[in-house]
């Protein structure tokens, strides 16, 4: 009895298997093609790559829609872009004030020890900056120090012509002045 | 009569005759001829890639080389001398002959096809009667070049660069050869000569329009297939620089890579002035049947609509580079041996019957 039931099981199980099996097969192997799909296909497809030659030959013919710009020639009127990052700069109002805290915020959120916050105290005792030293040579440009400090008051500059013959000169203290007013 | 209208014979060559004994004669010409040839195998690709380059950069809405000379006409001059002066490098484990011989075999294919090329009617090295049949031979060279530089740089990318453009050429030659076939049927010869002669007349009578139907697509299908034949995009396969970083040009360096690189352009051009020849009636000035307009056309020589022309097929050539993503290789091979081969066998029987049914336009 016992024997019977598990050889009906496994009749069961491999039919189940040879069903798993043929699906699978049928579902990978592509079914042929009847001759109206294949004319279709071969339709279809010259038709989609004549758009796509529609649309490269319009670039072509529109020789206005140049996206790219002639740099050295334009570079006094080079208007970049306002999400492009080029380096760190400290917001200074017109009074020459900044308004960084000195929370060190930025330099905990900076993965290159790009910057290091040299607090201070100002005559009344309060914490206020020293110098805020930002190392272009380390930076990445991820821009998490501008999204981490909470006053605004580092945001990313748009110069972008930052070479240099020396590591050291691009070593930098953003803020003008010590202190917050 | 042919041979009144356009003589074979060009005002050097009858100098030269006219002043040195035939033997002489006979050899200064061909000489002369071959400098001719070599010359502007090696002035084309520097026409060729500074206009791929500027095709390109406009079809992708930028403006290319800008700097050297005006528009940047002298790039590929200056990226030339910089190529000559550049190392030639060869791997370790290379072997030496095959290594350096296989940059000169495409060069050497597309520079003997050159020869039979009819520019004009008295610009041409020499006709065989057999033309067709000897590009078809010649053109096949080149992938030897090419398995030799794959199979001789001892490196992966370069052997499977190589063999992938095998495979390709070998199927894609197939139906080069087909649709050649239905212009020789239909025009009644293998001369190249006589094959643009057989297009006199107007528009109309160029091959591309003189057959209802049949010669458009004839002649989409011989852009397809030459254009899988120059190992040009979409069909890059043996170089495709994403995958295979550069195939089997990637052990390649200074001078050597500049011979692959002039023969793609050369071949380019070879395919341009062949689809010129079969279908756009070669140096036949463009006839549309208004009188003024036509003696006009007529009074340009020949070799300038040759020029025009083919500059027209590169162009496609150069479209179809741009705009279409590469194929995969089964892809590939599905195109041509599903696709392009039954369409050709389905174009070259029906034009055995236009041609027994006298259906050609007259």
């Amino acid at each position: 009895m016992i024997e019977e039931s598990i050889i009906k099981k496994h009749t069961v199980l491999s039919e189940h298997a040879a069903e798993l099996l043929q699906s699978r097969q049928s579902s990978t192997v592509k079914p042929g093609l009847s001759l109206s799909q294949y004319l279709y296909k071969i339709g279809s497809g010259f038709y989609s790559l004549l758009k796509g030659m529609k649309l490269t030959g319009s670039y072509f013919v529109n020789p206005g829609k140049i996206v790219t710009q002639p740099y050295p020639e334009n570079r006094e009127t080079l208007k970049m872009f306002p999400r492009f990052r080029g380096r760190v700069i400290m917001v200074h109002d017109e009074d020459g004030e900044h308004s960084c805290t000195a929370c060190g915020l930025c330099e905990k959120a900076c993965p290159n020890g790009t910057i290091s916050v040299h607090a201070t105290r100002n005559i009344a005792g309060r914490k206020v900056l020293g110098r805020y030293v930002y190392r272009l040579n380390q930076c990445t440009q991820c821009n998490l120090c501008i999204e981490v400090c909470p006053f605004d008051a580092i945001r990313m500059g748009h110069d972008f012509e930052l070479a240099a013959y020396d590591r050291d000169s691009l070593i930098f203290i953003l803020n003008n002045k010590e202190g917050r007013g | 009569m042919n041979d009144i209208a356009f003589p074979t014979t060009n005002a050097i060559g009858d100098l030269v005759r006219a002043n040195f004994p035939a033997s002489s004669a006979y050899i200064i010409n061909g000489i002369l001829g071959i400098a001719a040839v070599l010359i502007t195998v090696a002035l084309i690709p520097v026409f060729l890639v500074w206009m791929e380059r500027k095709v390109a950069a406009h079809f992708q809405a930028r403006l290319g080389p800008m700097r050297v000379g005006f528009h940047g006409t002298l790039q590929s001059v200056a990226d030339g001398l910089k190529l000559l002066f550049k190392e030639v490098l060869k791997p370790a484990g290379a072997d030496s002959f095959g290594f350096f011989l296989a940059p000169i075999l495409p060069a050497t294919a597309s520079f003997l096809v050159m020869t039979i090329i009819p520019f004009d009617h008295h610009l041409q090295v020499t006709d065989l009667n057999g033309g067709v049949i000897y590009v078809i031979a010649i053109s096949g060279l080149s992938v030897f070049g090419i398995l030799l530089a794959g199979w001789s740089s001892n490196n992966k990318y370069s052997l499977l660069g190589a063999m992938r453009s095998g495979a390709q050429l070998i199927s894609y030659e197939i139906s080069l050869a087909i649709i050649m076939l239905l212009i020789v049927l239909v025009s009644g010869t293998a001369s190249l000569r006589e094959i643009v002669l057989s297009q006199q007349g107007t528009v109309l009578d160029w091959w591309i329009f003189k057959l209802p139907g049949l010669g458009l697509v004839a002649f989409i299908m011989y852009l397809i297939s030459s254009t899988a034949e120059l190992n040009r995009g979409p069909f890059d396969i043996s170089e495709a620089e994403s995958e295979l970083t550069g195939g089997f040009t990637t052990e390649y360096s200074g001078i050597s890579f500049s011979m692959f690189f002039l023969a793609e352009f050369v071949n380019m051009f070879v395919a341009g002035t062949l689809t010129t020849t079969f279908f756009l009636g070669g140096f036949l000035a463009p006839q549309i049947g208004l009188g003024t307009v036509d003696l006009l056309f007529d009074a340009v020589p020949g070799f300038v609509w040759f020029f025009l022309k083919t500059c027209f097929i590169i162009f496609l050539f150069m479209w179809f580079r741009w705009s279409f993503p590469r194929l995969r290789v089964d892809q590939l091979m599905e195109l041509e041996w599903k696709v392009l081969l039954p369409i050709n066998i389905i174009v070259l029987v029906l034009g055995a019957i236009f041609v027994a049914q006298g259906w050609i336009l007259p």
